[in-house]
């Protein structure tokens, strides 16, 4: 059974006279992986950072599990279960794999910043974090680079870093922003195999360029051009739409 | 933990940090009560430099207004001392640094919503109000400030724990202080607060999309560093006997901050090195000797800044950094 646990209605975003996203409205389901392609401009990084709660919408409404979360922070949508990944690595290059990972995995333990009995715990010692940090580093197949410091690793394993952090983050809905950008063929082709292995208990939106993959993965693809949706539908229904070939796919696809 | 900060440190530097406590807990043997006096007075920086490394080091908020709750609660102890007997200590403690937090609260709110540059003015900005206030007030003491003319009395319930009119007690009471504040924030450092803060000071945006609300985080940790602040301004003024309004001036602050530079930032051991290590610069600097017609020790300030300057090219990570660097070096030798 499908479940729509993100619903986007009449998104827009202007930036003075631009709308840089103009009236955009989807769903994602639980076990389907909805991509969003475009060329460079089309507004797909403003989506992304519009359903996260990084940009307010000029107007529109976003629903996250049933809850309207239209103007809300970002922390507080993470919370609610929306997780993302970055485009351009946004990792804490100081820290180590293992600590990157559970900084993230304390974001859902319980927040009381102003507790004086907090400030004396030990933050390794947060059961249900090391608990999120485990599962993550085990999904990211990072597990033999846990001690490496973020900033010594390969720009490959620091997109697995990525998205083992947003992983740690326990989300319900996923935003990846081109979680492929920059990956050998082989830490493509795992990652890959793990959006398909987390598809069954996330919904998924997948910002991404490499055609190949989001044909791979995508059950539902989008198309924009300068802030709107040209096209939506199955891939196989959308790669067949006349307007999309010229304006995005060209002729070899 | 992040190797630029140095918050784990290195045996060689705990080797050394040891040497200094036994240094400073053996120091009143030496017997003199001046020194005794200078030694105190280093401490209580240190302790003040710590409050704001917290800030500085760990959150990555340069604070350049920190002196006005180290004022705050100097000033708070003048008004509780009545002109002809002794208050209690464990009445006056509380309430200064209760007064130096209550303003970091409402100061805080609305300085850590800005980022950067503009977080440095506007914390600057109010600490200028705050000065203002008091030297502009007669009432307030004005520019000459007030006297506090007894030390806090640590009787309670008729029983005399400890007398703070004797120099060396008090020695004690603000080692022992500094002891206390400086093994909080440690297990402060490694707590879920302090490696939030942490992860705030390296990417505050992404700390937001993880689901930490970063402003409650940096309103506590700017609450926390003003009450720490106002214990070390409460010992300052309780050892002096005044305080006035330079106390909470922008020079205050500034000495603070390059405390915490010259030390090395986010680890609270080097905000001690660099108290006590800017404290006696700047003593020698002041002591300078007439050479011919120049005054070498009346432009202390050009040598400090000088010396700063130095610091800051040729050990970045300050001076723990650098016993750091040559305890490693050595050792590498060895094997």
């Amino acid at each position: 059974m499908f479940e729509v646990l993100l619903r986007a209605q009449q998104l827009t975003k202007r930036f003075g006279g631009l709308a840089a996203v103009n009236d955009v409205s989807l769903e994602l389901w639980r076990d389907r992986i909805h991509a969003v392609i475009g060329p460079n401009g089309a507004g797909k990084s403003t989506l992304t950072n519009l359903l996260a709660g990084d940009l307010a919408p000029s107007s529109g409404q976003l629903i996250l599990c049933g809850i309207d979360i239209t103007g809300w922070p970002a922390e507080q949508i993470s919370r609610q279960g929306l997780g993302r990944s970055y485009q351009k690595t946004n990792i804490f290059l100081p820290f180590t794999v293992s600590d990157n990972i559970h900084l993230a995995a304390l974001s859902r333990d319980p927040q009381q910043p102003w507790n004086p009995l907090r400030w004396l715990k030990q933050a390794r010692n947060s059961i249900p974090a090391q608990a999120r940090a485990e599962r993550a580093v085990e999904l990211s197949g990072l597990k033999d680079r846990r001690q490496a410091v973020a900033a010594t690793l390969s720009h490959g394993e620091q997109r697995q870093l990525e998205i083992a952090m947003t992983l740690a983050t326990e989300p319900t809905v996923l935003l990846l922003d081109e979680p492929l950008a920059g990956m050998g063929v082989v830490e493509a082709q795992r990652l890959v195999e793990l959006l398909l292995q987390l598809k069954k208990d996330h919904a998924m939106l997948l910002v991404e360029h490499d055609m190949d993959a989001v044909f791979a993965l995508a059950d539902h693809l989008t198309v924009m051009v300068n802030g709107q949706v040209i096209a939506s539908g199955a891939p196989t229904q959308v790669r067949a739409d006349a307007s999309v070939q010229d304006a995005y796919l060209g002729e070899e696809h | 933990m992040t190797k630029a900060n140095l918050e784990v440190f290195a045996p060689s530097v705990q080797v050394m940090l040891g040497l200094g406590l036994l240094a400073l807990a053996a120091f009143p043997l030496t017997g003199s009560d001046f020194y005794l006096q200078v030694v105190t007075r280093m401490m209580i920086m240190a302790i003040f430099a710590m409050s704001l490394d917290l800030l500085q080091g760990v959150t990555g908020l340069v604070s350049l207004g920190h002196a006005a709750y180290f004022g705050l609660a100097g000033y708070a102890l003048a008004f509780l001392m009545p002109q002809n007997a002794a208050a209690s200590l464990w009445l006056t403690l509380p309430l200064a640094v209760l007064a130096s937090a209550l303003a970091a609260l409402v100061i805080g709110y609305f300085v850590v919503r800005t980022h950067g540059i503009y977080f440095i003015m506007v914390t600057m900005a109010f600490a200028q109000m705050v000065f203002y206030l008091f030297f502009d007030n007669k009432m307030l003491g004005g520019s000459d400030g007030l006297y506090i003319n007894f030390r806090p009395s640590a009787t309670l319930f008729g029983w005399r724990m400890f007398d703070l009119d004797n120099k060396t007690t008090f020695y004690y009471f603000t080692l022992g202080a500094l002891l206390l504040v400086y093994a909080f924030l440690r297990r402060l450092l490694w707590s879920p607060f302090g490696r939030v803060l942490a992860g705030i000071r390296i990417n505050e945006h992404r700390m937001r999309a993880m689901g930490f609300g970063t402003f409650g985080y940096k309103l506590s940790a700017f609450t926390l560093a003003g009450s720490l602040a106002g214990l070390a301004g409460f010992l300052w003024a309780a050892q002096t006997g005044y305080i006035n309004p330079e106390l909470m001036g922008f020079h205050m602050s500034a000495h603070a901050v390059l405390m915490v530079i010259l030390g090395g930032m986010g680890n609270f051991a080097g905000a001690i090195v660099g108290a006590f290590t800017f404290e006696y610069v700047l003593q020698v600097f002041k002591d300078l000797p007439q050479v011919g017609s120049v005054n070498l020790g009346k432009h202390w300030q050009l040598w400090i800044g000088s010396f700063i300057v130095l610091v800051v090219l040729f050990a970045q990570r300050g001076l723990l950094g650098l016993a750091a660097r040559l305890g490693q070096r050595r050792s590498r030798r060895d094997v």
